[in-house]
């Protein structure tokens, strides 16, 4: 005799091998333990050879003295001074930053420029434009940092031969050298009156923007702003008595002394990236301006708006949305480059740390596993931080 | 398939283990079933490990190699040589990638001990030099204040730099680059005042320059650099091999044995040289391999003073003196344990 169906599918009585909610627990389950049994045996296997081969590990080599010297340092660190292999660390670690913070600026403005350029009905500039984001997106950014580095290097003169450049400042194959600035104790008065000065002109800006939406009055918040940030410091500075005087380069035996070098490797650097990110970001914003639809500007044109306000108002705030998330693995993706810097003998953090660190303390492992951490986070940094303003820009539904 | 992505990640890292558990194994058995030795070696500085223009290793740590696969193999060619930047050596050995490393490294304290190495002794005694432009007009590494230098990371030479301007209180910036080859580029294209590496190296690298001739070597050494190969430290079998290959090409120099006498030298009457060459005892069986193994290697090889001319000596282009490469009983530092 046939059973019904509603005799083998009671519910409760089905057998629980068939349920696919358990069976889903049970493969996720046993793939997590999988995996953590597979992380845990390979650590175990790590730390087993490398006892086994009398290597030495643990994270002890922190604070013993480095004992080699690096030229490019935002912080204090020499043989001399017993610098340890923590600081060397840091050493490496602002300098990536730097390149790449420095790096994320002038890719970004480059960029936006080049994009535009080639949506440009100016047959030259949008040609241009082509040529450039072609020409550079399509070569090895290896062989393009080579290039930079033996063409800021090769055609200047040595350093008894610097060029002068006015107002005190050389070039020559060591770098650029500029006066360095030195800050009187009452300078921090100035410092202080800038950010007093931000924050005024960013209290009148919203104040501004209320007063348009209630009044429909527009104020030339731009321009006094600008004032407003670079005349109160101005003002202030003079008040205290100008706290600022420059040390000059001289001509010493082999290079010029004093003053603040810039390194040849870090303009080359810099250069590299930033140019060949930017061809990236051009075809980025590109794409987003041409994502907005041809009928937003027929409609902003019908209402009275100028073309300019119709970019500012309408293009680009669409255009935006398309814009960042492909912007942020740009800037991921610049950041990781700057680790080519070893390349160069740029002391970034793969150079100092991975490079010299890992050999003199032959500790590979812990190393490795430090850089991978860094980069980790500062690219998880950098995601979070575009997330949010991805947040504020993306479209919201009513 | 989730269950599929499970099972690369097992299969990768399954493989990771079995890989890392066989370089536990003895690595002389290992080179044997292999039919070929791993040998770490320079990316090319002439005199030591550099392919000539047929494609041929050819230098003082290169005969080195040779040696041991002659020892071996008896046949001189079967060495893999696998070019390595300084600061990749060290790794490479670590990791089983090589099965020696003859690559000019200095012999230190810390690499002994806690690098998981082991130095087998010293194949060339070196010390630190400056090489600079002739125009500066400097002739004494004490008058390179204010000066930039350029080196190799991940090198002894790079901490001896520091030590030495600390020591004489001399301001500095260094410029440091991944491999020789950067380095001597950068110098040559005027970045740095200075170019520092073993004096052995400047010789060499001075050879790559534009215009050899507007550089001079100065004449301080600031350090010790004895230079040797290095082997993983927990094979004490293969660490013995590759001391004894080393002290046999030095043994054959001191009792006058060369490629060209060996076959009269086989039928010597000397116990030394009978005990040396194989013709009395069975010396090389205590070490993995068969009784005429030096005179394998020197047939195919030749002895230590053989290779220096050679390669490094007057037959080169470097024509760099023994000084104290020569043997104990010629002045010089080369000393080797006798066979017996």
């Amino acid at each position: 005799m046939a059973s019904t169906p509603s005799d083998a599918r009671e519910p409760g009585r089905a057998s629980l091998l068939y349920d696919p909610k358990i069976r889903g627990y049970f493969y996720q389950i046993a793939l997590l333990a999988i995996v953590g049994f597979l992380i845990w045996s390979a650590a175990s296997n790590a730390i087993e050879n490398l006892r086994a081969q009398k290597i030495a590990s643990g994270f002890g080599f922190w604070h013993n003295p480095a004992g080699f010297d690096v030229n490019q340092k935002l912080i204090p660190f020499s043989a001399s001074s017993g610098s340890t292999y923590g600081q060397a660390f840091l050493v490496g670690l602002l300098n990536t930053l730097l390149v790449a913070a420095l790096g994320i600026v002038f890719a970004t403005v480059l960029g936006f420029l080049v994009g535009v350029g080639r949506l440009s009905h100016n047959w030259v500039v949008a040609k241009l434009a082509t040529i450039y984001v072609e020409v550079i997106r399509n070569l090895p950014l290896l062989l393009q940092l080579f290039f930079w580095y033996n063409a800021v290097l090769k055609p200047l003169p040595d350093a008894r031969n610097s060029i002068h450049l006015p107002g005190s400042i050389y070039l020559n194959n060591r770098g650029i050298i500029l006066p360095s600035p030195q800050f009187g104790p009452a300078f921090e008065v100035v410092v202080i009156a800038f950010l007093i000065a931000v924050a005024a002109a960013i209290a009148f800006f919203i104040w501004a923007r209320g007063q348009q939406a209630k009044t429909g009055r527009q104020y030339h918040n731009g321009w006094i702003s600008l004032a407003l940030v670079l005349g109160v410091p101005l003002v202030v500075f003079f008040l205290v008595g100008q706290p600022l005087s420059f040390d000059y380069p001289q001509q010493g035996r082999f290079n010029l002394t004093g003053g603040m070098q810039i390194f040849p490797e870090f303009v080359a650097l810099l250069v590299g990236l930033s140019t060949y990110t930017a061809a990236f970001i051009a075809e980025v914003v590109r794409a987003g301006i041409l994502a907005v639809s041809k009928g937003q500007t027929e409609a902003a044109n019908a209402l009275g708006l100028r073309s300019g306000p119709t970019l500012k108002l309408v293009v680009i705030p669409q255009a935006m949305r398309v814009i960042i998330p492909p912007l942020t693995s740009q800037y991921l993706n610049l950041t990781k480059n700057s680790s080519l810097a070893v390349a160069i003998g740029y002391p970034d953090l793969v150079q100092v740390f991975t490079g010299t660190v890992l050999n003199q303390t032959g500790q590979a492992v812990e190393v490795v596993a430090i850089t991978m951490a860094v980069y980790l986070t500062i690219s998880l940094v950098t995601s979070f931080f575009m997330n949010i303003y991805n947040k504020r820009m993306a479209l919201v539904e009513r | 398939m989730k269950k599929l992505v499970a099972a690369a990640i097992a299969a990768g890292l399954g493989l990771a283990i079995s890989a890392t558990a066989a370089s536990a194994q003895a690595t002389l058995a290992q080179v044997k079933q292999r039919g070929m030795l791993n040998c770490g070696s320079n990316t090319g500085l002439a005199g030591f490990g550099v392919p000539d223009a047929q494609g041929t290793w050819k230098g003082l740590d290169v005969d080195y190699c040779r040696a041991i696969a002659a020892a071996i193999f008896n046949d001189a060619s079967k060495v893999k040589f696998i070019p390595l930047s300084a600061k990749d050596r060290f790794t490479a050995l670590q990791s089983g990638e090589i099965d020696v490393l003859v690559r000019n490294s200095t012999w230190t304290m810390t690499r002994d001990a806690s690098l998981g190495l082991l130095f087998t002794g010293i194949n060339y005694y070196d010390g630190q030099g400056f090489m600079v432009r002739k125009k500066l007009g400097v002739n004494s590494a004490l008058q390179l204040s204010g000066a930039s230098v350029c080196t190799q990371q991940g090198t002894t030479t790079e901490l001896n730099l520091a030590d030495y301007f600390r020591a004489n209180n001399l301001k500095y910036e260094v410029v440091a680059f991944a491999t020789s080859d950067e380095t001597v580029k950068a110098y040559d294209s005027g970045r740095c005042d200075a170019f520092t590496t073993d004096a052995s190296g400047l010789y060499a690298e001075r050879l790559k320059l534009t215009n050899p001739d507007e550089h001079i070597v100065l004449p301080e050494i600031i350090s010790k650099e004895p230079l040797g190969p290095s082997v993983r430290n927990n094979d004490p079998q293969w660490f013995n091999l590759v001391k004894w290959v080393g002290f046999a090409m030095l043994n054959a120099e001191e009792l006058g044995v060369t490629k060209a006498n060996l076959d009269a030298q086989l039928k010597s009457e000397n116990p030394e040289v009978k005990r040396l060459l194989g013709t009395e005892g069975k010396f090389g069986e205590q070490i993995g391999l068969t009784p005429d193994w030096a005179a394998r290697i020197v047939k195919l090889v030749g002895n230590y003073g053989e290779s220096f001319e050679a390669n490094v000596g007057q037959g080169s282009l470097l024509k760099i003196a023994r000084g104290q490469n020569a043997l104990w009983t010629k002045g010089g530092l080369q000393y080797a344990p006798p066979v017996r």
